[in-house]
């Protein structure tokens, strides 16, 4: 549904996407996850027809990004929820909502009914004759959602939904995108989040200016987002350490009497490390499970990589 | 080419104009103003002639002051109709600036230019936006002007000055094209800059040739005969046609979402 080779845009001097290439089928939901200034807001307005690439192809639903005719094609099927909301301060919700209906070419009907289905579902219904400027950060967010949903798109350009918004508000969105992959939407997502984009996408890449690595959460796992696990104990002695270095553990490193080793399995692995401690006399304080973060994932694929 | 997207984009930019009544009232008050003062002056200068007239004849100077009142008071109507073909410069430059603008500071743009429109729709859109409530508040101004100054030089000259031929090419020609140019200028600024004032006074910057029209105008080294505003009609078309060909290459949907402020 959503293909590139070897997309690359520059700035002047600046390469701030290179070769680029990916595939995203049909109903898949695809997290792009990057730092800031990785190029994943180039990438988007790449794929959504709002700015040129210097070279490559771009492919969505097999029409050409590049192409002038393609464009206006792609455009109508797809929706876009860019980096800032870009909301109309002096109109009200509803005439936000009605004016980007008209442009999207939908009927009268179809405007009055999305407009109401998708403001009833985000909880704005009751707003809807309230300006838009009025708006917290998070019912701009929303409106911007419903607003790139208005027309039904396909495919959908969601660059940092979740961005700004507080945890129950997040969950609303991340719910609601979970809701829309169950409509067999194909949803292109930026995020820094890498917790959310385990919790919702079918595949992620791991990008900064170029593609790093490209899979499911599972395949990423595997080999990049090992789980870690952190055990505090009030001493380590020789004995311990003997007892550790029998299971042959993965990346194990101690510092101040604190281990942090690498598993694939926690809850196999973590009892057996745990009971070969204390068989040790080791007294552990603390376990605690250290998730992986886009910087972990960025040491290995980054810096690692240097 | 849907013409009605255009006027989409319009009449959502007439209803955000509510809301922007800072913006919005000035542009409605200077021509008001300008339309009622000007034939004041004019009645007050054609008063002052008259006693100047009166107080030659009464102490039997020579006459010092050439020509009759009534003469005067004409030339002065004239010159000042000029200043619908500026007020057609200075508010649709005004009113571009805010609505072209005023989608890039809010951001708009982005998930505007993601709709399936085409520049020229855009453009189009927002050339109306600055067109017609402009055209609207010169029409009727000129109006005001036309009554008021006929009004108040009808016992001094005679006739009615206005309707005249040359103030219905200024309001008929001269004041659509110069509007048009206006806009079409402040379009290819306002896609390179990044704020309102910028734009505004670098479109005002591009108007100095037309007040340097006007001094000539003053000084009589032109006149506004009908000849003359015919001509200017003339130039002003060809360059209004030079600038929209232009245009279309200078202005790029890539550049104006990637020009930073
Ligand atoms: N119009 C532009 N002109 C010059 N450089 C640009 C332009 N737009 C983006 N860049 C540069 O491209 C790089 C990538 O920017 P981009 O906005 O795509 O990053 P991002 O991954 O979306 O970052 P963030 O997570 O902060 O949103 C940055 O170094 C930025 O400075
Ligand atoms: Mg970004």
């Amino acid at each position: 549904m959503i293909d590139a080779e070897n997309l690359t845009r520059k700035f002047g001097d600046l390469t701030v996407v290179d070769k680029l290439t990916f595939h995203i089928e049909e109903g898949e939901v695809f997290g792009f996850l990057g730092p800031n200034g990785a190029g994943k807001t180039t990438t988007m307005r790449m794929l959504s027809c709002l700015i040129s690439k210097t070279s490559g192809e771009a492919r969505i639903a097999g029409y050409d990004v590049s192409d002038e005719a393609d464009s206006l094609k792609i455009r109508k099927i797809i929706g876009l929820l860019p980096e800032n909301n870009g909301l109309y301060d002096d109109l009200t919700a509803y005439k936000n909502l009605d004016f980007y209906g008209k442009l999207y070419e939908c009927s009268k009907t179809q405007r009055k009914e999305n407009i109401e289905h998708f403001l009833k579902l985000l909880g704005l219904w009751d707003k809807k004759d309230v300006l838009a400027g009025t708006f917290s950060k998070g019912m701009k967010q929303k409106l911007a959602i419903a607003r790139s949903l208005i027309h039904e798109p396909e495919i959908l350009f969601l660059d940092e939904p979740t961005a700004n918004l507080d945890p129950e508000s997040s969950k609303t969105v991340r719910d609601f995108i979970l809701d829309l992959k169950k409509e067999k939407k194909t949803i292109f997502l930026n995020t820094h989040n890498l917790d959310e984009a385990q919790r919702i996408c079918d595949k992620i890449g791991i990008f900064n200016t170029k593609l790093m690595v490209i899979g499911s959460p599972e395949e990423l796992e595997d080999s990049t987002l090992r789980k870690k696990t952190a055990i505090q104990l009030k001493e380590v002695n020789d004995k311990i350490l003997k007892a550790l270095r029998n299971l042959s553990l993965r990346n194990l490193t101690i510092d101040n009497n604190k281990l942090i080793v690498d598993v694939v399995n926690p809850e196999n692995e973590n009892p057996i490390i745990v009971d070969a401690i204390v068989s040790a006399g080791g007294k552990i304080q603390y376990i605690t499970r250290i998730s992986s973060t886009l910087e972990d994932v960025y040491l290995k694929f980054v810096r690692g990589k240097k | 080419m849907k013409l009605w997207k255009s006027w989409v984009i319009a009449t959502k930019d007439f209803s955000t104009f509510r809301e922007k009544k800072n913006t919005i009232y000035p542009l409605i008050v200077l021509p008001l103003l300008l339309s009622i003062v000007l034939p004041i002056l004019i009645g007050g200068i054609g008063n002052l002639i008259g006693l100047i007239d009166n107080l030659i004849g009464i102490i039997g100077i020579p006459i010092l002051i050439k020509g009759s009142s009534s003469k005067d008071i004409t030339v002065l109507l004239n010159s000042f109709s000029f200043f619908y073909i500026i007020l057609a410069f200075i508010l649709p430059n005004t009113l571009a600036s805010y609505s072209i603008l005023g989608e890039k500071i809010e951001k708009s743009l982005e998930p505007l230019l993601a709709t399936p429109i085409t520049d020229t729709e855009l453009l189009l859109g927002k050339s109306i936006t600055s067109f017609l409530p402009c055209i609207a508040i010169i029409y009727f101004s000129a109006m005001i002007f036309m009554v008021l100054s006929d009004a108040i030089t009808y016992n001094t000259i005679g006739y009615l000055f206005f309707p005249n031929w040359s103030m219905a090419i200024i309001l008929l020609l001269a004041v659509p094209l110069v509007s048009i140019l206006s806009i079409q200028l402040n379009v290819i600024i306002s896609s390179r800059v990044s704020d309102v004032r910028t734009a505004t006074q670098l479109g005002l910057l591009l108007f100095l040739p037309f007040i340097g029209l006007y001094i000539f105008l003053e000084t009589s080294v032109i006149s506004l005969n009908i000849i003359n505003l015919l001509g200017i009609f003339v130039i002003l078309s060809v360059a209004v046609a030079i600038i929209f060909s232009i245009s279309k290459t200078i202005i790029q949907r890539d550049k104006i979402l990637t020009k930073r402020g």
